[in-house]
């Protein structure tokens, strides 16, 4: 019980990478595995800001004087999850444009029925 | 099967993960990655704002790496759309209702100025080119939602992107040539906390707040164009 109430947020991240790795192998739409590769993208987010966690830490941002440096949370995560955050969107616009030429070209995104994707 | 076979895969890999994190104290203060950001990064870069300070300076070739995956990604979504030659139609569109289209014409400019006021503070406050980059893009995509039939102009919104980037670039080549690093800060850092202050930072951001608004603008538009595509 001690370990739920201390790493929820460990908990809450590798949950939803581990949902999003379940729909990306289970589903057979192809629009429902894109959304899993977002729900683990959100996962990978929450795992690495979660990683760099001060407890009663302030954001790294020196607004005014007198805040302590020494409670402050650790920003080079924060760094690599801002960016990552608008790359994944693109990411996703590439592979959303990517099932639309799909569909256009074999008239369904089911991958059971895509028979060059079949496996 | 398939299911089976997937979620016993996933319990090994959730059991590992367990047994790893359990080891790692949550929260606690130690020895991290960022002591020396927090530390001594305003007195090194002269941003108030240490995340800035890490994206642009200390981590800046990364970022320039980062941008070049977004423009990638972006210029992969025009080749994919460019494979179907574009039928010139023009089908007819139906206008949003009279309030949807003065609320987007009234929010247009407060949005783009809410996005770059983001933008150019990003060295002082929590923001930057990244962020108000995306809130430039919301503010098309809301034009685009509640103002059926206008477009951005294509030729325009690929140079601002290609502005941008190279705005970078050539920042970075000059403080090669100044001071003998790709990205030196060769402009004075000034006074941390006033707007004009940690020398090429904000520049830099402003170059990346650039790429990243036209460059978004723009795969909404080619989706848009596309979607328009399939449904005639």
């Amino acid at each position: 019980m001690n370990f739920l109430s201390e790493y929820t947020y460990y908990i809450g991240a590798f949950s939803l990478i581990i949902i999003g790795l379940y729909i990306i192998l289970v589903k057979k739409n192809l629009m429902k595995v894109i959304i899993g590769f977002s729900i683990f993208d959100t996962g990978i987010y929450l795992f690495l800001i979660t990683v760099g966690y001060l407890r009663e830490g302030t954001a790294p941002v020196f607004s005014k004087s007198g805040l302590d440096a020494g409670k402050m949370v650790d920003p080079v995560p924060q760094a690599l999850v801002l960016t990552a955050i608008v790359i994944g969107v693109a990411v996703l616009a590439l592979a959303v444009i990517l099932a639309i030429k799909i569909y256009a070209h074999y008239g369904t995104i089911n991958l059971r029925k895509i028979k060059e994707q079949r496996w | 099967m398939r299911k089976l076979i997937s979620i016993i895969l996933l319990g090994i890999v959730a059991t590992g993960l367990f047994m790893s994190i359990s080891q790692i104290p949550f929260g606690e203060p130690g020895e991290r990655m960022g002591d020396h950001f927090i530390r001594e990064g305003v007195k090194e870069t002269g941003a108030t704002n240490i995340v800035t300070a890490v994206v642009v300076s200390y981590r800046g070739f990364d970022t320039l790496g980062e941008v070049t995956v977004l423009f990638t990604a972006a210029m992969g979504l025009g080749a994919v759309i460019g494979l179907v030659r574009r039928k010139k139609t023009h089908p007819v569109i139906e206008p949003a209702s009279l309030i949807v289209y003065t609320g987007c014409r009234f929010l247009f400019p407060v949005i783009l100025l809410v996005g770059t006021y983001i933008v150019i503070h990003g060295h002082l406050t929590p923001g930057g080119g990244f962020q108000g980059g995306a809130v430039v893009a919301s503010a098309f995509l809301l034009m685009y939602l509640g103002c059926r039939g206008k477009r951005i102009r294509e030729n325009l919104s690929r140079g601002l992107e290609s502005l941008g980037g190279l705005l970078f670039i050539l920042l970075g080549v000059t403080g090669l040539l100044i001071g003998g690093d790709f990205l030196f800060n060769f402009l004075p850092l000034g006074e941390a906390g006033t707007l004009i202050s940690a020398g090429i930072i904000p520049l830099i951001y402003l170059a990346v707040g650039l790429k990243v608004g036209s460059e978004l603008a723009g795969i909404i538009d080619h989706l848009i164009e596309n979607t328009d595509e399939l449904s005639e």
